[in-house]
């Protein structure tokens, strides 16, 4: 023991008896978080590992076809076919069709080559008769068996480990030989969805921090019986579900709705020739906006009402005319809850789904509508997985920027 | 014609929050050019609330007031030039110090250099000049404190208001304040209105002292003047310590007047408010101006005393005892080596001036 370390009473070093009597404590703390902790970690840390590893890996391939997968796994993806390809393929066509398993793979390589399911299944059936040379007997059973794009695509497919599905959630593709290429033009939506997703976003965040900033400065500086009716008004939307007033807006918004009705009383607009505020961009973002608005609301009130009034009385007494106080003195101090506030409404705005598919229509639609899509009707998971990690990304990204520029620990949220 | 009013007039000032109840009653107060007035007065007797008005953040429900002959009511804030110190200061905490202190220049539009001439020699009079580059979170109380200060006074006004500035601090660090203030104000000149609920503060600092209480100024005087010479009952009972006796009446003569205590006798006092004969009235004699005797002495006047209980302070001895039915009697007794023997439950006499006992109104 050396002469620097400080003693307990009783001889044992301060710091080992000063563990052992927090130890009690520190088991108390996480025992009672650990339910919590447990929970969190199987409802949601682990899917969402397990899910996100389905971004870049995908085995429907190469376990149900392991020779053709290894084959491929030679072949440098330009030079013609050979024989030894063509017959562990023939042979791999035969064991998947009798295990049933023909569907996946077929599937997985039709998301590569349009065409594939029918080519696969009707190849499969015949390929017990399949003589050698195989090559001839695939390439006479059908002439699509000569196309080099179409092996390009299985060995695309036969890739246990692939970034292709991150290629595909930003417009690219993977090539055979190695590498990317862009996505054909017609087949480019993701990036434009993505786009669109953060302009949606962002206006929504703008909106809500004009429409939102007043009113959490009334609530914060009027007496405490006007101010606490004010947070009803403002919570009481917060209370309805989400689906509730999402349909609202469809009976406020629609083409027979009231705001129309109205303008048309009002002559703004002609009873033939009515305003389309539904099932569009302008649909989405004025739903979206009356319910993000508390996300913004809440954080600015509780930061302002911190804000003591003598800091806009000194200015003023000082010689600052009413803006100037607030614009030099008040709103410097009430940016902590902006940008909680903003930070807060766009990451949830940037994964917002029922609003955008109940009232988006189609040019409403946003990302996490097209990860719907995936995860429910084409059943492309992996896609599904990868345009959810590629969002993820944007979210931690706009977090940096957030903290660079305004710095996280300046967050309040209450 | 402005040169005949004072520079701050309060002119049947009324002030009422809520339609029902005035919580300044009908203010007349006159401040000179480079007087240091104190408001003096318990919480919620509108000291605050009249400054507040003077400063403009605070409408006055009727009546004028008057800065340098002109009437201000309806002049914004910003356009009084009135310099302010605030309760908790009030310093920008996003700005440094530096910073806060330029404020008032910059929306000024003062150039550059004055403006940091300015900023220098205001740091320079509250001796901070190393601390310019901080934030006020980073200061302590009390060089917040000289900050605020230096902040309403850098852009030179002629009125400085101080809303109980030194309420936040500890004991030693006000007292010292006090006299820093008190410098100050010697030597630049200005006008201070000051608001406390602190009488020492209020003695040490002011030419004079209105002291407020229920809406009404109860008396405005220099410090002597209100210490030794109380009006009524309650300016008598809130600056220094009191003892009171109440009795009525019995006759008038000469400025003096005598006072039946019933059955413990009869004493004389100064006459400060008209009482009619058979009217009570409220005696007040300092505890400092009483002396305690073993027998009566001739050409004072003394009451039978019996002492309860005593307090040793060093310098001084607070004996409390009972006279004239009164058990809260407080003498302080000075620790010289002539101390006679006190004990609990002693009889003797307490006795004092006649100078000395003020007949106030009974309230």
């Amino acid at each position: 023991m050396s002469d620097t370390r400080i003693l307990a009473a009783d001889g044992t070093p301060l710091k080992k008896k000063l563990a052992q009597s927090m130890f009690r404590t520190k088991l108390r703390a996480f025992g009672l978080v650990c339910p919590l902790l447990a929970l969190i970690i199987s409802a949601f840390v682990l899917p969402i590992l397990f899910m996100l590893t389905a971004a870049v890996y995908d085995d429907s391939y190469s376990s149900l076809m392991p020779e053709s997968t290894a084959a491929m796994q030679e072949w440098d993806g330009e030079s013609p076919i050979t024989e030894a390809m063509a017959a562990a393929m023939v042979s791999d066509l035969i064991r998947a069709r009798e295990n049933k398993d023909i569907g996946k793979v077929a599937n997985r390589v039709n998301r590569e080559y349009s065409g594939a399911t029918s080519l696969f299944k009707s190849t499969s059936r015949s390929a017990k008769k399949f003589e050698p040379p195989y090559l001839e007997a695939l390439r006479d059973k059908d002439k699509d068996w000569n196309d080099l794009e179409l092996w390009q695509a299985i060995k695309i497919a036969s890739d246990t480990y692939t970034l292709g599905y991150i290629a595909n959630a930003v417009d690219m593709r993977a090539k055979a030989t190695g590498g990317f290429e862009p996505q054909d033009e017609l087949r480019q939506i993701h990036i434009t969805l993505f786009i669109r997703t953060i302009e949606i976003s962002f206006i929504v965040t703008v909106a809500c921090l004009l429409l939102g900033y007043p009113v959490a400065y009334l609530m914060a500086n009027l007496p405490l019986r006007t101010s606490n009716l004010l947070l009803i008004l403002v919570l009481m939307p917060f209370w309805t579900s989400l689906l509730v007033r999402t349909t609202a807006w469809i009976a406020m918004l629609q083409g027979q709705g009231v705001m129309n009705d109205l303008f048309v009383a009002f002559g703004v607009a002609s009873d033939e020739d009515r305003f389309s505020l539904i099932y569009n961009k302008t649909g989405t973002l004025i739903a979206m906006t009356h319910i993000m608005l508390p996300f913004m609301i809440m954080p600015l009130y509780s930061v302002m009402k911190t804000i003591s009034p003598a800091y806009v009385r000194a200015a003023k007494s000082m010689g600052a005319t009413n803006w100037t106080a607030f614009w030099k003195v008040y709103f410097p101090q009430s940016v902590p809850g902006i940008g909680a506030g903003s930070l807060l409404v766009f990451i949830l705005a940037i994964g917002y789904y029922i609003t955008p598919a109940l009232v988006g229509g189609q040019d409403g639609q946003m990302i996490s509508n097209i990860i719907d899509f995936h995860m429910r009707k084409s059943l492309n998971w992996n896609l599904a997985a990868a345009l959810g990690l590629v969002l993820l990304v944007f979210v931690l990204f706009f977090f940096w920027i957030y903290d660079r520029v305004v710095g996280i620990d300046n967050m309040k949220l209450g | 014609m402005a040169s005949n009013l004072p520079f701050v007039r309060y002119d049947n000032v009324q002030k009422s929050y809520d339609g029902e109840s005035l919580v300044v009653k009908n203010l007349n107060l006159d401040i000179e050019k480079g007087e240091f007035v104190t408001m003096l007065g318990p919480s919620g007797s509108g000291k605050t609330t009249c400054l507040m008005m003077l400063a403009g953040f605070e409408t006055a429900t009727h009546g004028d007031i008057l800065l340098d002959g002109k009437p201000i009511n309806n002049i914004p804030p910003h356009r009084r030039g009135i310099g302010m110190v605030f309760q908790n200061y009030a310093l920008f905490p996003h700005m440094t110090v530096n910073e806060n202190l330029a404020f008032p220049l910059k929306v000024r539009k003062m150039d550059k250099a004055e403006t940091e001439a300015k900023v220098k020699r205001a740091l320079e009079m509250v001796q901070m000049e190393a601390f310019g580059d901080r934030k006020p979170a980073q200061l302590s109380g009390g060089q917040q404190q000289r900050i605020a200060l230096a902040r309403a006074l850098v852009f030179e006004p002629e009125l400085v208001l101080m809303d109980e500035p030194l309420g936040a601090l500890d004991k030693q660090l006000r007292e010292h304040m006090q006299y820093e203030i008190k410098h100050i104000h010697e030597s630049l000149g200005v006008t201070v209105v000051y608001v406390t609920h602190d009488q020492s503060e209020a003695l040490t600092m002011s030419n004079r002292i209105a002291v407020f209480n229920d809406g009404v100024v109860q008396q405005l005087a220099d410090p002597v003047t209100l210490y030794e010479r109380p009006e009524n009952a309650f300016v008598a009972q809130f600056i220094g310590e009191n003892n009171t006796l109440v009795g009525k009446v019995s006759s008038t003569k000469a400025g003096k007047v005598e006072v039946d205590l019933g059955k413990h006798g009869k004493v004389q006092a100064v006459k400060v408010v008209d009482v009619p004969k058979d009217g009570q009235t409220t005696l007040s004699i300092r505890p400092e101006r009483v002396a305690f005797e073993e027998k009566a002495p001739k050409g004072k006047m003394s009451l039978p005393a019996k002492v309860l209980e005593l307090i040793y302070l060093g310098d001084h001895i607070r004996c409390r005892m009972s006279v004239a039915g009164n058990d809260e009697f407080i003498a302080k007794i000075p620790n010289s080596n002539k101390t006679i023997s006190l004990a609990p439950g002693k009889n003797g006499f307490v006795s004092w001036n006649i100078d000395d006992c003020r007949a106030l109104d009974y309230s």
